[in-house]
């Protein structure tokens, strides 16, 4: 285990156990008798699963990130440029339509189901454009990687347009209300069915994006010398698509849009490591886990009204980082 | 023996034909230049060479057998490549750097670590080995992405322009690390714009003229003076003796 693992892994054995404590009710391990009413059902029914997705959600937004920004060689990529999460939050508000014409059991299950249906297409998209990008890829040429990621911007804006669309045709007052707070990202209330859903899909993603690392690495010199390294693109982009849509579509299924932290975390790590996109996906992963985790548990303890929701506490902390990461390059001491 | 061979190549990029039927084969051991004018072909050559593009007619074929039909990790640990330019995405140790030519061989944490001493040592890096590469001068960095090539340990090492951006003292330097390398018993091509250079280190020079070969043959008389007026439309003049000729050139 390197040395960036070996910390964020402390860090989140740290972290787990007291944002379990953290909430309304301030749950005192040391206390003989259960210090809070319901204590126990507090503990099982709602924060471990709620912990335990926060971890899900960033452990995988953190290695996709960290694989992107491999894949794209750029320190600004985010896993939100391939235009999956943007798709899968359309799924989602599509499922505000329909959600109401399903029996109330299956209710429950629309929205991750659309959310990662949405997913699901935008992967296929990106596998048909990646076909035909990348098909002239022993061209030597380059330019695929980036003509492949405007696809992605496309697909991107495409969804976010529908999802206005959507939004401005709203059935009901209610549901505008609903989808909007929604996208907005939170994973409060969840259930275990949500961890059920979510935690698969992620480590499965992150094994793919690990598998992928060490043809990340060979990117690192560029795209005809990674080539010339036995690196074989179709097969890398494919690879790509399938970890950062598992990741990043899983988590829009159960949390919403949670911005920020695939572009943060990385920063956050990379220093600790020798900067190789294969040493940075796993630590990547601890360090997203810890990053939600502390942003959840912090919106729960933030005395307001109606709690503040995660997707917007991450933007309020991730827009300040971005800017100062901005000057921070200007001045030349990058990445 | 691992001759490189183009048997009547022609290459297109971008539906233009960039090289056309081109044969030439290269001999282990010995340092060949591929020179011309700007736009005449030599990095799409040098592509082609590498199993990198593939060749629109014909074919390039290494130890008689067709470069295409290699998987491409077999590929990659015989035939090195070092594109043009100081690309390195990441600021990463050079011996972070150098252990990424051990990817076809998916060994730089084990058996691969003898592979990139000698790599370091042979162009002098090994001073630098935990230095990050922004922290590189010019011409420590084309040491070390050549070091990177020869981490590798492939048969062949193909590079385009690696002197280029250099200044004289490094260009001499590490054309000097890929003379040694030919001496040694690998094959050496490289693409370069000074014709001089070519002149007085290669064993042999390939002359592109609008992706067509205009020469071939040893420095000497491939890089005649007839030659170059006709292929460059500069009248010039060799001086100097064998091995330490400067060419002086009038427009």
């Amino acid at each position: 285990m390197s040395r960036a693992s070996l910390i964020f892994a402390g860090l989140l054995a740290l972290l787990l156990p007291l944002s379990l404590l953290a909430g309304r009710v301030w749950i005192d391990p040391f206390a003989g008798t259960p210090s809070a009413p319901n204590a126990t059902l507090i503990l099982v029914e709602l924060r471990l699963p709620r912990a335990l997705l926060a971890v899900a959600i960033g452990a995988g937004l953190g290695a996709a990130g960290a694989a992107m920004q491999g894949y794209l060689r750029n320190p600004l990529a985010d896993p939100g440029l391939f235009g999956i999460a943007p798709t899968a939050a359309l799924g989602a508000v599509a499922s505000f339509w329909v959600g109401g014409l399903l029996p109330p059991a299956l209710a429950a299950w629309s929205l991750p189901a659309f959310a990662l249906m949405g997913a699901g297409l935008a992967m296929a998209l990106l596998t048909l454009i990646a076909g035909r990008s990348l098909s002239d890829g022993a061209s030597g040429s380059g330019g695929g990687i980036a003509l492949f990621t405007l696809a992605g911007l496309m697909i991107a804006s495409l969804a976010g347009a529908l999802t206005a669309l959507a939004i401005t045709m709203a059935p009901n007052a209610f549901a505008l209300s609903q989808i909007v707070l929604w996208l907005n990202g939170a994973i409060t209330d969840r259930s275990w069915n949500e961890v059920w859903i979510a935690a698969p899909l992620v480590i499965v993603g992150i094994g793919v994006l690990v598998v992928a690392a060490r043809s990340l690495d060979a990117l690192t010199l560029g795209e005809e010398a990674a080539l010339s390294l036995g690196v074989d693109p179709q097969r890398l982009l494919w690879l790509l698509i399938a970890g950062v849509g598992l990741t990043v579509g899983a988590s829009v299924a159960v949390a919403g849009i949670i911005g920020f932290v695939g572009l943060i975390v990385p920063h956050l790590v990379r220093p600790l490591t020798d900067r190789l996109p294969s040493s940075l996906i796993g630590p990547s992963a601890l360090a997203g886990a810890c990053l939600v985790l502390i942003a959840d548990s912090a919106v729960r303890v933030l005395p307001l009204v109606t709690e503040l929701r995660l997707g917007i506490a991450l933007s309020l902390i991730g827009a300040p980082f971005f800017l100062w990461l901005l000057l921070k390059m200007r001045r030349g001491d990058m990445s | 023996m691992n001759v490189l061979e183009a048997q009547n190549i022609s290459v297109e990029r971008g539906g233009r034909r960039v090289v056309r039927a081109l044969s030439a084969a290269l001999e282990p051991g010995t340092m060949t230049a591929i020179c011309g004018p700007n736009g005449a072909g030599k990095s799409s050559l040098l592509l082609a060479l590498a199993g990198l593009l593939p060749t629109a007619e014909g074919a390039v074929s290494l130890g008689q057998r067709a470069l295409e039909s290699y998987p491409a990790a077999e590929r990659a640990r015989k035939v090195g490549y070092l594109p043009q330019g100081a690309d390195v995405a990441w600021d990463v140790s050079v011996e972070s750097l150098v252990a990424l030519g051990r990817h076809p061989h998916g060994d730089a944490r084990g058996a691969g670590r003898d592979a990139i001493a000698t790599a370091l040592a042979a162009t002098q890096m090994e001073a630098f080995r935990s230095r990050p590469v922004s922290q590189l001068s010019g011409g420590e960095k084309a040491r070390a992405l050549l070091a990177r090539v020869l981490a590798g340990e492939p048969d062949w090492i193909l590079a385009d322009e690696p002197l280029a951006a250099l200044d004289l003292a490094h260009q001499l330097r590490l054309i000097g690390h890929l003379r040694s390398r030919a001496d040694a018993g690998q094959g050496v091509v490289i693409v370069l714009h000074d014709l001089a250079l070519a002149m007085n280190h290669a064993d042999r020079v390939l002359v592109l003229d609008e992706g067509a070969l205009a020469a071939d043959g040893a420095p000497e008389e491939a890089l005649d003076p007839a030659v170059v007026s006709r292929v460059w439309g500069v009248e010039a003049r060799w001086l100097g003796e064998q091995g330490a000729r400067a060419l002086v050139a009038r427009g």
